[in-house]
């Protein structure tokens, strides 16, 4: 083996190290901030993104190490999709959560949603009370 | 309900896509397996039809390289900052709801941006309003309405990197005045 080869061998064992340790610390971030943050609409934004960071560099640590070009398309596709489908679910359940009111109100500093969707519920009351009272007007 | 004929442009991204998709899974890029996938390409997009997406018909990849390199590293910076909130703040985090007005009415536009949002840690998208294209996000970390404001002018500063880089003409043109201005 000759001597440069090794040195390269070296920086690349280094910098997959370094990946693959701050990738696993960027998902110990996501755990602790589960456990941690106080209602759930916090909680997805410990749950769904540092760890997009960290599996970003545990990917970039193994295409580092298995040296062959072909795989970095695969992780690639693999992290896209992941970037793809975080959002989704992030928003569905943050949705979900702030419809069926799973937040702590006293810890928002301020609420501009709150008052469209009273409205949004508001005129949606005003029409079906219309249309039951059409209803009954048919009816008789 | 009558199906809308898309015309091969429109579709070729779409293909595109799914033939790479198809030789990065084999791992395989050779003529023969790319022209496979994409017969498998075109059959699947035949056989699960699916609306068309409005591309504007631009992409400025001069744009687009440096936008993904600054994304990459506001996400590096904000998971850093997600990481010490959830470490040393913890229960006492203020958040907040922040309305954000978007200028394109794009359908492609706000889901990229909203994508782009929910990606940078310490946002997330609670809801959309598709008629008047308003984001609804909810933001981490935000205590006064100083910080709600600088929110909400850095969401519309990345829509206008999005625009910048696959927004249509008209928007384009709009994003000019407003930066001449």
């Amino acid at each position: 083996m000759n001597p440069e080869a090794s040195v390269v061998d070296n920086v690349i064992d280094t910098v997959s190290a370094v990946f693959l340790v701050v990738g696993a610390l960027m998902s110990l971030a996501a755990a602790v901030g589960l456990l941690r943050f106080p209602d759930l609409l916090s909680r997805m934004h410990a749950a769904t993104k540092p760890q997009v960071l960290g599996l970003f560099l545990l990917l970039a640590a193994i295409g580092l190490q298995l040296r062959s070009w072909w795989v970095w398309p695969v992780l690639l596709v693999a992290w896209i999709f992941q970037l793809l489908t975080v959002p989704i679910s992030a928003h569905m359940v943050g949705r979900a959560g702030y419809r069926t009111k799973h937040l702590h109100r006293e810890l928002l500093s301020s609420d501009e949603l709150e008052a469209v969707v009273q409205k949004a519920a508001q005129s949606a009351r005003d029409e079906s009370s219309r249309d039951e009272a059409s209803d009954g007007g048919r009816r008789d | 309900m009558s199906r809308r004929r898309i015309s091969l442009r429109q579709e070729l991204p779409l293909l595109v896509w799914l033939v790479l998709v198809w030789g990065a899974l084999w791992q395989d890029f050779s003529p023969g397996n790319l022209l496979f996938g994409a017969l498998l390409a075109v059959l699947v997009a035949r056989i699960f039809y699916l609306p068309p997406v409005e591309l504007s018909g631009r992409f400025n990849i001069l744009y687009a390289v440096p936008f993904a390199l600054r994304f990459l590293g506001r996400v590096a910076a904000a998971s850093v900052e997600v990481m010490y909130l959830a470490a040393v703040r913890g229960p006492r985090v203020i958040n907040a709801v922040v309305a954000v007005p978007l200028r394109s009415h794009q359908d492609l536009m706000v889901t990229a941006t909203g994508h782009v949002i929910s990606l940078i840690p310490g946002s997330l998208v609670v809801e959309v309003d598709r008629s008047t294209s308003t984001l609804y996000l909810h933001a981490l970390n935000v205590s006064s309405p100083e910080e709600v404001e600088s929110l909400r002018k850095e969401v519309r500063s990345i829509e206008a990197g999005l625009i910048r880089i696959m927004g249509t003409r008209e928007e384009l043109e709009a994003i000019r005045q407003e930066a001449a201005a």
